[in-house]
């Protein structure tokens, strides 16, 4: 150890020179946007680069944010769809990948395929054929838009499947002697072992969802139902023009819950990551 | 408490016939052991037992009860697994509580929260945790009630694994070779506490091992399996001296049984390497067979007998092999020597050296081409062949 340390100690500051910068350079945009959202306008196009503004203006920027539009209620709208998504999403995948794991009956492998062959399908592709069966059904502009597409997300499927594959036989036998029933033996049994597994998919699926512009953008147009993304293009649009100070501090706004969620769960996420070799 | 019979059970995966038609009858209160290699179908048995499984054919009766159909919670038999099967997230004491909360509360009694204030709730929710409570106080785990799985150490999930079989207070336990995850010496250990609880519960046990020093040291009896088919079921005792097949008697007993080729005379008498054994088969006249001996029913002499020479000495303590070359046989026979307190009996020299080797014909066993067993008896003159050892053993 003693004799390894300097070394290893002159290792790691030369790797992190190496990777700082590439770090800054994915940081560049998103400090850029901090910095602007507490600017004012006068600085924000300025033809020499001011880094820390002259005049701090971030109370006006975000409670501009706020004010101009219904900051607050696109928030909640997010906060409502991406719940709903997930909690429906696990609902469905965890049963699904139950039987696809544990159960055995006649059919299980080609099911297992054309699930990994839904793993192919782009969102894109289906968007038209999706938002036209929503105009016939009469529900578009509504929250079930927004969340009913993304309820069965093969992905999870997946995950969860290739995760409950490593949950011992014995652990679901010893469930049904003790007197479990099988969709309690997903409940009571399989869940708990697999929380690691569900909060990763969580993760991921809460900041696709959340972070969403393609199909909210197709599928509402009334304001009261605008996700988070949605919310924060409405500041360009506004008649006096595009108030770039608002639009950062909006964007810096919608970020902050998922920046929050992922410290919350950093390691929970990345024990998910690691353990199902996905990225 | 119940007997098990079973009646011609088979059973195949694809094209893998398993289970052969396997017919056996577990007396109420037994301790039966299910003992084979592994892959020869007793696992498989055990899990139709249980009810994991479904038979292709045949059928089972617990008691007085035809159990086709019924669901393996319903046939109220605890199971122990061999990875212990525990429950990650819940404690000892609630792991060991599962069976109960399954069967004496309903669902809504067992919702987290609400579940106290219903009626009748509170009085079943302190039966279930007296009943924890005493077989952990049995299993010597009533310390351990608040850990988590995670936290204990294989022999006290081992013991976790077998309350929670215990509370459930079944018609008979089956165990999947619940000690070859343990260490050795733990193994030894569990071994006689498991056979203690046994005595203790007088309820019926069948015990899956392929470790035939288990299946000897535990049982009432013994079931030898091989390749989906019981080969006998018998006692420990004459599963050991009176092997039915020749597979059973390679199986069982370690170092494994010496077979050497006999011959069967037209009158019976058996000669083995052409040294009569005195005793006369009742079956097979005028052919080829194997003999049978146990490390223990050779030993050394001065007289007449099978010449060798020692080519391994094994010292084990308690006993010592020898392992002795006899021209005329392909494999050394295995022969076992009483150690000596003066170590006289281990010494370096005797490896390599020359031996003459006797046995005791009481002890042999003798199998036909096909591997089954003949009846023997002893020739009519005792004394054709002087021995000085007759007593022995």
């Amino acid at each position: 150890m003693s004799a390894g340390r300097p070394l290893s100690r002159r290792g790691a500051v030369l790797r992190h020179l190496a990777l700082a910068p590439i770090a800054l350079f994915a940081l560049a945009p998103f400090l850029w946007m901090l910095l602007t959202s507490i600017k004012p306008p006068e600085e924000i196009f300025l033809d020499t680069i001011r880094l820390w503004p002259q005049h701090f203006y971030g109370l006006e920027n975000y409670a501009a944010a706020f004010t101009k539009a219904p900051l607050g209620r696109f928030l909640l709208n997010g906060a409502v769809v991406t719940a709903s998504i997930f909690l429906l999403q696990a609902a469905v995948a965890l049963p699904a990948a139950y039987a696809l794991a544990k159960l055995r009956f006649r059919g299980r492998e080609t099911v297992f395929a054309l699930v990994l062959l839904c793993l192919l399908i782009p969102p894109q592709a289906v968007a038209v054929p999706l938002f036209l069966l929503f105009f016939q059904l009469g529900i578009l502009n509504s929250y079930a838009a927004l969340i009913v597409p993304f309820t069965i997300s093969v992905f999870g499927i997946f995950l969860m499947r290739q995760f409950f594959r490593t949950v011992p036989d014995d652990l679901v036998d010893a469930a049904r002697i003790d007197g479990i029933s099988e969709f309690g033996i997903v409940w009571r049994v399989m869940l708990p072992t697999a929380l690691p597994a569900l909060t990763a998919f969580g993760i991921f699926s809460v900041v696709a969802h959340w972070n969403d512009y393609f199909w909210p953008l197709i599928a509402v147009n009334a304001e009261h139902l605008y996700t988070p993304p949605l919310g924060v293009v409405a500041f360009r649009n506004e008649e006096a023009g595009t108030s770039y100070g608002p639009l950062m501090a909006a964007a810096a706004i919608i970020i902050l819950p998922l920046v929050l969620l992922f410290l919350f769960a950093q390691r929970r996420f990345i024990e998910g990551i690691t353990f199902t070799g996905m990225k | 408490m119940a007997g098990i019979e079973l009646e011609g059970i088979r059973k195949s995966f694809g094209p893998t016939a398993v289970l052969k038609g396997v017919s056996l009858a577990i007396a109420d209160g037994e301790f039966l052991s299910l003992v084979g290699p592994s892959g020869c179908g007793k696992s498989t048995l055990l899990r139709i037992i249980a009810g994991l499984e479904v038979q292709d054919a045949g059928r089972i009766r617990i008691g007085s009860r035809a159990v086709e159909g019924i669901a393996a919670s319903a046939r109220n038999l605890a199971m122990v697994f061999q990875s212990y099967a525990l429950y990650p997230h819940l404690t000892v004491a609630e792991n060991i509580a599962v069976p109960l909360r399954m069967r004496r509360l309903s669902g809504l009694q067992r919702l987290p929260l609400v579940g106290g204030l219903l009626p009748g709730s509170r009085r079943e929710r302190a039966a279930i945790d007296a009943a924890v409570r005493s077989a952990a106080e049995i299993l010597d785990i009533g310390h351990l009630l608040q850990r988590k799985p995670a936290q204990l150490s294989g022999g006290q999930r081992q013991r976790v694994a077998v309350g929670r079989a215990l509370v459930r207070e079944p018609e008979a336990f089956l165990l999947d070779e619940p000690l070859s995850n343990l260490d050795a010496k733990l193994r030894v250990h569990m071994r006689s506490e498991i056979a203690g609880l046994h005595r203790r519960l007088a309820t019926t046990f069948v015990y899956v091992t392929h470790d035939q020093a288990e299946a000897m040291t535990m049982s009432d009896r013994i079931a030898v399996m091989l390749d989906g088919e019981l080969l006998q079921v018998a006692t420990p005792h004459e599963v050991y001296h009176r092997p039915a097949d020749r597979r059973v008697a390679e199986f069982i007993g370690s170092p494994k049984i010496n077979l050497l080729p006999a011959a069967i005379g037209g009158d019976g008498a058996v000669t083995l390497l052409g040294l009569p054994t005195g005793r006369v088969a009742l079956e097979g006249q005028g052919q080829a067979a194997l003999a049978g001996l146990r490390p223990e029913a050779l030993h050394e002499t001065r007289g007449r007998g099978l010449a060798g020479r020692v080519v391994h000495l094994e010292n084990l303590g308690s006993e010592i092999f020898l392992h002795v070359a006899v021209e005329g046989l392909e494999a050394p026979l295995v022969v076992r020597r009483e150690p000596e307190p003066d170590g006289s009996h281990a010494a370096p020299r005797l490896a390599d050296g020359p031996v003459t080797l006797d046995f005791d014909a009481r002890r042999l066993v003798l199998f036909d081409r096909q591997g089954r067993a003949l009846p023997l008896r002893a020739a009519p003159r005792q004394d054709a062949r002087p021995r000085a050892e007759a007593a022995h053993g």
